[in-house]
């Protein structure tokens, strides 16, 4: 079990403001932190890493005691066992995919890298340079490096935002095998509501430094959507007036959609307007998708 | 007419040395350098890159004035070593590892400037010490740098003229390097002899300089 309760004031792009967190995340689980950038979440990350110090509070991790402004303790980075993964990776340049997992171990075991790189489909890439790599393979040597440091916590930063939605959800399906595979404590921090629901167990929503909701996925997100209805938070793209009728096209998720709007709903309505996009959902058409998915290696 | 080679080995064995001392002296300074917020940051900055803008000529006769057996540096030198430090061999040491010393702080602290702080955090995070990072992450990742500063730092020494002529005193296989000795012949009007040394000068440092230029484009492209 690992419990962060600190404080620290922070210069945000609005002004000062103080984060301030009490969170728990159960073992073998995976927390996620969701909230808009600059809100705190990194800043969080990076205190459990020991990157960056609270003004006040206590980190406790499986009965050790990591800070604690009180006492005076504040462990150095080294001391942490974490499994950090940077958004952009922290690949070390100069060395190769191999040595870069060989360097993550407090002791050598060649052995125990080699299964990491084929559980991680990295095999064929063991002697090549990160900069040689794609952002899903970066990704992927990210990872394995993290776990091969045996971490007590698995720190995610965002991890797949720099990615494409196809490599993204191959890797969320490579982070789950994982997860099931070594039970690591997972922090992850994310702003995609899908990979969140994929993902986590349960999730703390962090809005002005402060956690305004925790709780599982489905709780947090679903809980103004009645049984009957489908609502998304959508931004609308453009309006354009097509015979005596409006066409708005309108952005939710990764998809497009193009909507009727009446005279009167374009009144208060201009492209950019973040809106709540409701339909009833009493016959909706559910079809199962071919299964497309590839081996990956992207 | 023979050539000496006496005055071009000991140009190269004081550029040698000159470099070795400031890889050594150069390391820490520019890292010191490159991390530090104090305020009097733009202070020493300053100080450092002196040598790059004042006359060789001011600087040489600073170095006289402090390594003669009157200054303060050249008496404790001669208490401790036994011989005096202006007009030795040491003494040119001394002097143009401050003479050169921007040209190696510079590259090297570019260098640790381009290292990016999430690759020291990685490293610190997978629980290694300062020591290991700098040994195996920050030095590593920063190779064309470190040949810059040595290299620049090298050919530097090896055109050095002016603080040599004020604090050198043109002595065989002690302090007559090669660029004292085109001097010296071509005051006593010896061109053709001036002719070889500075052809040879000339053709060498356009050789490293090359070199480096080839070896770095290798390591970026790497």
């Amino acid at each position: 079990m690992i419990r962060i309760a600190v404080e620290k004031r922070l210069s945000g792009a609005n002004g000062p403001f103080t984060l301030s967190v009490d969170l728990q995340i159960e073992n073998r689980s995976i927390l996620t932190l969701y909230g808009k950038s600059g809100s705190g979440k990194t800043t969080l990350l990076r205190m459990l890493a020991g990157l960056e110090k609270p003004d006040s509070g206590r980190i406790d991790v499986n009965g050790d005691t990591w800070f604690d402004s009180n006492s005076g303790i504040n462990l150095p980075p080294q001391k942490r066992r974490v499994g950090m993964v940077f958004q952009d990776y922290a690949l070390f340049p100069s060395m190769t995919v191999r040595d870069n997992l060989l360097f993550a171990q407090e002791k050598k075991e060649p052995t125990k890298v080699d299964e990491m790189l084929e559980l991680t489909d990295l095999g064929a890439l063991r002697d090549r340079h990160p900069e040689t790599l794609s952002g899903g393979q970066r990704q992927r040597v990210a990872l394995a490096r993290a776990i091969l440091r045996t971490p007590d916590i698995l720190l995610l930063d965002e991890p797949l935002s720099a990615l494409d939605q196809k490599t993204r959800s191959q890797l969320q399906d490579e982070i789950l095998k994982v997860h099931r595979r070594f039970g690591l404590s997972t922090l992850l921090v994310s702003h995609d509501k899908q990979e969140v629901f994929k993902l986590s167990d349960s999730v703390a929503v962090i809005k002005n430094g402060r956690i305004s909701r925790n709780g599982s996925p489905h709780d947090v997100f679903l809980d103004r959507i009645t049984s009957n209805k489908f609502s998304f938070i959508s931004i609308i793209l453009s309006i354009r007036k097509v015979d005596c009728i409006y066409l708005a096209v309108i952005g939710t998720g990764n998809e497009l959609v193009e909507v009727v709007l009446s005279e009167r709903d374009v009144a208060n309505l201009k492209p950019g307007d973040e809106v709540l996009v409701a339909s009833k959902a009493f016959n909706p058409i559910v079809m199962k998708l071919k299964e497309t998915r590839q081996k990956p290696g992207s | 007419m023979t050539l000496d080679f006496a005055p071009l080995l000991l140009t190269l064995k004081l550029a040698a040395v000159t470099t070795v001392i400031l890889y050594l002296l150069g390391m820490p300074l520019a890292w010191f350098l490159s991390q530090t917020r104090v305020r009097i940051k733009p202070l020493l900055e300053a100080l450092f890159a002196l040598p790059l803008v004042l006359p060789p000529s001011v600087l040489g006769f600073y170095f006289l004035l402090a390594f003669s057996r009157q200054g303060w540096l050249g008496s404790l030198w001669e208490h401790l070593f036994g011989h005096q430090l202006a007009f030795s061999f040491d003494g040119l040491v001394l002097g143009s590892v401050i003479f050169s010393l921007p040209f190696m702080v510079h590259p090297l602290q570019a260098g640790f400037n381009a290292v990016p702080r999430n690759l020291i955090e990685a490293s610190y995070s997978l629980g290694k010490s300062k020591a290991l990072t700098m040994l195996k992450v920050i030095l590593p990742s920063m190779k064309s740098s470190l040949l810059t500063g040595g290299v620049l730092a090298f050919a530097h020494t090896v055109g050095e003229f002016g603080v040599v002529l004020m604090i050198g005193g043109s002595i065989d296989h002690e302090t007559k390097v090669a660029s004292i000795a085109i001097y010296d012949l071509v005051e006593s009007l010896d061109y053709q002899s001036a002719h070889l040394y500075a052809a040879i000068l000339f053709v060498f440092s356009f050789a490293i300089l090359m070199t480096v230029y080839i070896v770095n484009k290798k390591l970026d492209l790497r």
